[in-house]
């Protein structure tokens, strides 16, 4: 293939009708069909020096998993993925590549070019093997004959951490607090983004190399760190970010108003958008404002979206999604969410209202009514280097609403933290550790939100293995 | 994990008695920690209170049946196992030692004094004790109470066991005898434990409440359970569930509680059909 041939186009992915998929929760995104992947591929110049992998924060060898798909290896590529990263399909889904790999790809650089589009590459892999085999290799799958360690959390950096250990040789048990393993994968990142299916999958590839999961398992009250010390030699705390951050205003206790993180938990871990098949509940009005302008406000507010109400019976059925502002306090140009998420919003019909802050909640017998907002404008930078959001003086609107969905951050969850005080913490919260990932307790590690506060999927993957490499590096004493 | 339910008895119409095995919740459990169950996949997690464990195996529960989880729990019998149960959970009960105390529990929050009674008693408390329910029926876990507090007032609402009156009557008379305690517990319907408190602050005593806000994950991880305490916001998951009950907004409680009952009476009207597993949100299932 010419250069020039490689300066076509990068191919889309196909996606669901914006009008259908509106109404319900599968997955927008339908990825490549194979001929694509291969002509996707295809466009790489395979760099010798490949700054993809620089921008990647496991440094997967992204050059090397996309010339076997030119090949049709695909159980090579998959290998090759596999040496970096143990969830390539959850990955090749959520990641902010756009920042990352393909932020970085040299083809950004060149008049004319477009940047390869490696997500969509590592997802095709990745769903193509595990729907023809198990897609670890079974001599990956080692008696553990080293240490026992405990994992505790079994989101990313956990999983991670679990998966690296297991190859290894050791003997690795997860704790995990909810009933189903996975964190922010199963209660955060909604169904229509993320198929569950594919979480599990993706979880029971990683037991079959002998990582065992314990639910139902609260590190802090079920057991004690203490107790798991006795038994382990090492142990890795991988918790997350926890405890949902709120605005609290005046109104904040009427009945309407949810953290992101329990509207996010009803929704996708508790299944309730499949209420009364589940049993558990989500209260969702027709007028829905979500605060905040991350990928989370992304995730709630197509969420509120999807759960309109289906009126009238038999071939008379229409559906009517709910109505769903965003207020975010800055601008456009300063959403954390990724592009892509922002755009999928967009199309789907969710109004964005920008430097707008709510300052207080209206009700009306104990419920929601209105929201108060007030009209921001950006002053200077602040320390995070975005235009701090600064309040203009006595101008306000009322937005008329029945639900608020509040996406404005986490701070970390103090359970294991406050049954546990001998580990030092920052001054946000959060566990100090050194180079190493090691805690000031030796022996126990972190990473993840719960080091760095909330960050990416991939960000806490990358902790995980970093971690896990550390741990080895302890108990083998080199 | 299986966590079979060992023993099973009625205790009272819809109220159940069960054990549950759940060896690592035995051993770590004290008074005043719940666990969060779920009868099945589809369940709800449902917070209910630690009646009793026997500090090895097993836990003690009971529950009444109010929706559609607490339906499908009281579906399954001895040999059956629940899907899931995560405890302990919350902060244990803040039990002094060598005071006069007073314990008050109502309905099925009866059930979750028996260990906070058991526990004052280790410490070398005197224990007064005011259990209250609508009628005799309703009156459960007497003789165990019995055995264990110092003194015990029965009030029932119809007169039918003990004294006719309510909790708040009992706390009025032992007051107006010129009684005094340093600490007290109330544990019941949330209005009860409002009112408890009412009387509780007019003699300056600390009363502690168990809360029981709609929850999910019992971890302090979704803020649905938030209270306000003091004029502060409280998840009552990890910060609670006790907290002085002067110092509650039991108003807000009350309304956060009514969050889904349309929604739940939706649930319960086909869970009694019996269109399979179908369900509520889990409120005053028990304590």
């Amino acid at each position: 293939m010419s250069l020039q041939d490689k300066k076509r186009e990068r191919i889309p992915t196909h996606e669901r009708d914006t009008q259908k998929r509106k109404e319900d929760f599968f997955e927008v995104n339908l990825g490549y069909e194979e001929s694509e992947a291969i002509s996707e591929a295809q466009r790489c110049l395979q760099c010798t020096n490949p700054l993809c992998v620089k921008g990647c924060p496991v440094s997967i060898d992204i050059p090397g998993f996309i010339k076997k798909i030119t090949e049709k290896d695909y159980t090579g590529s998959g290998e090759i993925l596999r040496q970096y990263n143990y969830l390539p399909a959850i990955c090749g889904r959520v990641c902010p590549q756009e920042t990352q790999c393909e932020g970085a790809c040299i083809m950004n650089k060149m008049k004319g070019f477009q940047p390869i589009s490696i997500g969509k590459l590592e997802r095709y892999v990745a769903d193509r093997n595990r729907s023809e085999q198990g897609s670890i290799p079974v001599e990956n799958h080692v008696n553990p004959t080293r240490q026992k360690i405990a994992i505790v959390g079994s989101g990313p950096a956990g999983l991670t951490a679990a998966a690296y250990l297991a190859e290894r040789g050791y003997d690795v048990t997860i704790y995990e607090a909810l009933h189903l393993p996975g964190g922010v994968l199963v209660y955060g990142i909604p169904e229509f983004r993320l198929p569950k299916e594919i979480v599990r999958q993706e979880i029971d590839d990683i037991q079959k190399l002998g990582v065992q999961i314990k639910t139902d398992f609260i590190i802090g009250r079920t057991m004690t760190i203490e107790e798991l010390m006795k038994t382990y030699a090492a142990i890795f705390i991988g918790i997350g970010a926890g405890t949902p951050r709120m605005m609290g205003i005046e109104g904040s206790e009427l009945i309407g108003i949810y953290s992101s993180s329990e509207f996010l938990t009803r929704i996708n871990l508790m299944k309730s958008y499949n209420f009364p098949r589940f049993d558990t509940p989500v209260r969702v009005g027709q007028n829905v404002i979500v605060v905040g302008g991350g990928n989370v406000a992304m995730d709630s507010a197509r969420s509120a979206l999807r759960m309109g109400q289906t009126i009238g019976h038999s071939e008379h059925i229409t559906y009517h999604p709910n109505h769903v502002k965003v207020v975010y306090r800055r601008t456009e140009s300063e959403i954390p969410a990724r592009i892509e998420e922002y755009h999928h919003a967009v199309q789907e019909g969710i109004e964005f209202h920008w430097l707008m802050n709510p300052v207080a909640y209206i009700g009306e017998n104990g419920k929601l009514k209105a929201v108060k907002v007030q009209q921001m404008k950006l002053g200077e930078p602040d320390e995070s280097g975005r235009r701090r959001p600064v309040p203009v003086e006595g101008q306000f609107e009322i937005f008329e609403a029945d639900t608020v969905i509040e996406a404005i951050g986490q701070t970390p969850n103090k359970l294991l933290l406050e049954s546990f005080p001998q580990l030092k913490l920052t001054r946000w919260g959060t566990i100090q550790v050194d180079d190493q990932l090691m805690t000031s307790v030796e022996g126990i590690f972190a990473g993840g939100d719960i080091v760095t506060g909330a960050a990416t999927v991939i960000e806490a993957m990358g902790a995980g293995k970093q971690a896990a490499k550390s741990m080895i590096a302890y108990l083998t004493g080199k | 994990m299986s966590y079979t339910i060992l023993r099973k008895k009625q205790v009272a119409p819809n109220e159940f008695d069960i054990w549950i095995k759940a060896p690592q919740i035995a051993t770590h459990a004290k008074a005043g920690q719940f666990v969060i169950i779920m009868s099945d996949e589809e369940s709800e997690r449902i917070p209910l209170t630690i009646a009793d464990s026997d500090g090895k195996e097993a836990i003690r529960i009971i529950y009444q049946v109010v929706g559609t989880s607490t339906q499908k729990l009281s579906r399954l019998n001895e040999g059956d196992a629940i899907s899931n149960c995560a405890g302990p959970l919350g902060k244990p009960s803040e039990i002094p030692t060598g005071e006069k105390t007073l314990v008050i529990g109502g309905g099925v929050g009866i059930a979750a004094i028996l260990t906070i009674i058991k526990t004052l008693k280790e410490q070398s408390n005197h224990v007064t004790t005011i259990l209250g329910s609508r009628d005799s029926e309703h009156i459960i876990l007497e003789d165990e109470i019995r055995q264990i507090s110092d003194e015990l007032l029965i009030y029932t609402d119809d007169g039918s066991a003990g004294t006719k009156g309510l909790v708040t009557d009992a706390m009025k008379s032992l007051f107006e005898g010129g009684r005094e305690f340093d600490a007290a517990w109330a544990v019941g319907p949330t209005v009860m434990m409002k009112y408890c408190s009412l009387v509780a602050k007019e003699q300056d005593l600390l009363i502690w409440t168990s809360l029981n806000p709609i929850m999910i994950d019992g971890t302090g991880m979704c803020g649905g359970c938030r209270v306000k305490v003091n004029n502060t916001i409280q998840y009552a998951c990890v910060d609670g569930p006790e907290f002085d009950g002067r110092a509650v907004d039991w108003d807000i409680l009350m309304n956060r509680q009514k969050q889904y009952l349309q929604e739940e009476q939706e649930s319960e009207h086909i869970c009694r059909l019996g269109l399979s597993h179908q369900s509520q949100n889990g409120q005053e299932e028990s304590s």
